[in-house]
């Protein structure tokens, strides 16, 4: 049923419609409207089923989903930034117990400097963590990930993060086709654990593993990772045949055939890109789209097919590995081994910053030119920068950064400082 | 209270054997059938107060709740000699996810159970790094929302695990390996710690008790009380360390004993956040009793006798022995 609503809330439905029974609730901007209104539909009477509980923080959430799911729960969670951070240990710790926990990511920046706004700094924080990372370009497609994330992760018996652009997406009213309670039915069935705790046939769940079998429970996370990535365009198939979209897989092109300048990006800013690309194409350039959705597992033979006959790459992303530039960019370049492209790294909308058609126009006209830097920051403003890099050789008390970028900028009133 | 203690005047003591007490007197621990929760061939080190503890009071737990009992675990000690991968010591449906969420853990078991409308119930238990520290916030969480769970704290007032440093259970001027025996004011200072069962009582929880491996009646009954309740219920027992306070370990029993008859530990329990009752003390016994027979006091007796300390620590002995109510009045 076509809807006009907010991304929340339609993830929200989503989540509902999969029938979770398990559902741990913490705030934090920009996931709290999923939560809010989960909690309604269970305090409603309208999610029936389903234990809501209102928790002391992110690692208790993710922990009360870890015994919620061991337990034989169908379990979901939701967080964003800080709160991820805050439950980095439950959340590997769930992917090391093998337990299918669904999280929605609301993506956004971490600090400090404290900012609410989106990037994928939070995702990227744990990329190695053994969840599976699916990146939703839209709210269609993060309605549709949520439910195909539930398939997929009880049946690898691993946790799925769907990660949507926070406030870009979750706080944006569009059109959002929602699903049936039939079609979600049809598509998902109920949960069954391959490990419970259950008096009836009592197990040890989480006992210390020594070095003698380690390297092997790492190498089968790995391994069920590998599935996932024959699993996920099956999986993507087979909702088609019931939903009548295309959505979730592991990437997406769009005007690739003849691209010479190929872009790669994951989440809603593909959506700005795609209009950017439209209209250089309609000015003859040569120029596509590679969207990843699956960004763990990594899709390196996907990658690899759908840039090899490109002259150039350009990978545009919202994260920083500080120290060395892209993250995104080192996966794609390993996709791309051996193939000779000119690879560019280009740090965009970090912490909200917006990442306008114009800046993209430019950007891409350079990089057709092969004038750009290995690693560009995206608008970034030098006089800012610099002023504070100045300011730090002058003098020792230069006090705190932020601040003084602030002042700078004439946002902070003068009388600090 | 939840268990009378019966004298054996004969002999003048406080114990008596289970032959001479009514069937339904006896202790869990003293019937063929008992579950054996925690069975034997696990690695605990000889002597461990620990196992002992854990071992009583999960079994009764299975008892009172007809082996329909799932128990979520903190890492340490408990945790790392039970589970030894390939090997688990646990009869029972059990979870270890990491040290400081097992009250969470817990109650996302909880509620799963409940969500499938299953008669389980659920404990969590830890060590007092586990639950005072670094599980606080999630033990606190699980008290105020009154989730259904038993968490059990087995104290041994130190991280033994990690080879015997100080917890906010240590008591003071007790030597670990954080809080040296050297310097003016040797092993831990005066002045810091926290008393958890008195935090859990301020959340007013259905439950709340103390208990020792000294006294297994009485530790049994607080169990099957315990599981008579619905809601958050919190169980601290001390478990004497024969590795971390240096004391033999075929004196496990006598050193909880000794704590609980100098008034060092108070031995009561609690409902709605209200002391109901305490286990009483005849006769106290001066806390040097105590501290004498451990190393982690040793400091204190040589080479100078530190009389200024163990008065101080006698204080706090006498102080609980007030604020408890914890003597006999008509011995």
């Amino acid at each position: 049923m076509l809807k006009q609503t907010e991304g929340s809330r339609a993830v929200a439905e989503a989540v509902a419609l999969c029938r979770p029974e398990v559902i741990c609730a913490y705030p934090i901007s920009p996931q709290t409207h999923i939560v809010e209104a989960l909690g309604e539909s269970v305090k409603d009477g309208t999610l029936t089923s389903c234990e809501f509980i209102n928790v002391e923080s992110e690692f208790a959430a993710m922990s009360v989903a870890i015994g919620a799911s061991a337990a034989g729960a169908r379990s979901y969670t939701a967080t964003a930034s800080q709160g991820l951070l805050f439950m980095a240990e439950a959340v590997y710790n769930a992917s090391g117990l093998g337990l299918p926990i669904v999280m929605t990511l609301a993506n956004r920046a971490i600090g400090a400097p404290i900012n609410i706004w989106n990037d994928h700094s939070d995702a990227m924080s744990m990329r190695d963590s053994g969840w599976l990372q699916l990146f939703a370009e839209t709210n269609q497609e993060a309605v549709d990930l949520h439910i195909q994330a539930f398939r997929l992760g009880e049946e690898l018996s691993m946790p799925v993060m769907v990660c949507m652009d926070g406030f870009i997406l979750t706080h944006a009213y569009e059109r959002v086709d929602m699903p049936s309670q039939a079609q979600v039915d049809a598509y998902l069935p109920p949960y069954v654990p391959r490990q419970v705790l259950d008096p009836a046939a009592p197990v040890s769940i989480g006992a210390m593993v020594g070095p003698e079998t380690f390297m092997e429970v790492r190498y089968l996370a790995h391994a069920k990772q590998m599935q996932a990535l024959e699993r996920i365009p099956q999986l993507a198939a087979e909702f088609k045949q019931i939903f009548g979209r295309d959505s979730g897989g592991l990437t997406h092109t769009y005007q690739a055939e003849g691209a010479e300048t190929m872009v790669v990006a994951m989440g809603s800013v593909l959506g700005t890109i795609k209009d950017v690309v439209d209209e250089m194409r309609a000015d003859g350039h040569a120029i596509g789209v590679l969207g990843i959705t699956s960004y763990r597992p990594f899709p390196l033979t996907a990658v690899r097919a759908a840039l090899k006959s490109a002259k150039r790459v350009v990978i545009l992303e919202k994260s920083l590995a500080v120290g060395i530039g892209g993250i995104l960019s080192t996966d794609v370049r390993m996709a791309l081994s051996g193939l000779h492209l000119h690879g560019y790294t280009v740090i965009a909308g970090l912490g909200g910053r917006s990442i306008t058609k114009k800046s993209l126009h430019g950007l891409f006209r350079q990089a057709e030119q092969d004038a750009l830097e290995h690693t560009t920051f995206l608008d970034l403003d030098w006089n800012i920068v610099n002023k504070q890099l100045e300011r730090e050789r002058q003098t020792r008390h230069s006090g705190p950064v932020a601040e003084n970028l602030l002042r700078d900028q004439g946002v902070v009133a003068a009388k600090i400082g | 209270m939840s268990h009378q203690p019966v004298k054996f005047y004969q002999t003048g003591t406080f114990t008596v054997g289970n032959r001479l007490l009514a069937p339904e007197q006896r202790s869990v621990q003293a019937s063929a059938k008992r579950y054996n929760s925690l069975n034997s061939g696990h690695r605990a080190c000889q002597g461990c107060g620990e196992a002992l503890g854990a071992r009583y009071a999960i079994d009764a737990a299975m008892e009172a709740t007809h082996g329909q009992l799932v128990a979520a675990n903190a890492t340490g000690c408990l945790e790392v000699f039970s589970t030894p991968y390939p090997e688990t010591s646990w009869q029972v449906p059990w979870i270890h996810s990491l040290f400081g969420n097992t009250a969470a853990v817990a109650t996302g078991i909880a509620a799963a159970l409940r969500v499938k409308g299953k008669a389980v119930r659920v404990v969590a238990q830890g060590g007092d790094g586990g639950t005072t520290d670094i599980g606080f916030g999630c033990l606190s969480g699980m008290f105020e929302r009154n989730d259904d769970v038993l968490y059990i704290c087995y104290d041994n007032q130190g991280y033994m695990n990690t080879g015997v440093q100080r917890s906010s259970a240590t008591p003071p001027a007790a030597r670990t390996a954080t809080t040296m025996a050297v310097g003016v004011e040797p092993g831990n200072v005066f002045g810091q710690g926290k008393f958890v069962p008195a935090i859990a009582m301020a959340h007013e929880i259905p439950y709340v008790a103390t208990a020792t491996v000294a006294d297994l009646r009485d530790l049994e009954a607080k169990v099957a009380r315990a599981m008579e309740l619905h809601g958050a219920r919190y169980i601290h027992i001390l478990v004497p360390c024969p590795l971390g306070w240096g004391s033999a370990s075929d004196q496990t029993i006598q050193m909880a004993r000794l704590a609980k008859e100098t008034g060092l530990f108070p031995v009561f329990e609690a409902e709605g956040g209200e002391i109901k009752s305490a286990l009483k003390i005849r006769k106290p016994l001066p806390v040097e009793d105590y501290l004498r027979p451990q190393k982690r006091y040793a400091h204190l007796f040589a080479p100078t006798l530190r009389a200024d300390v163990i008065e101080r620590l006698q204080g706090i002995a006498d102080r609980n022995i007030r604020k408890y109510g914890l003597l006999e009045e008509n011995p």
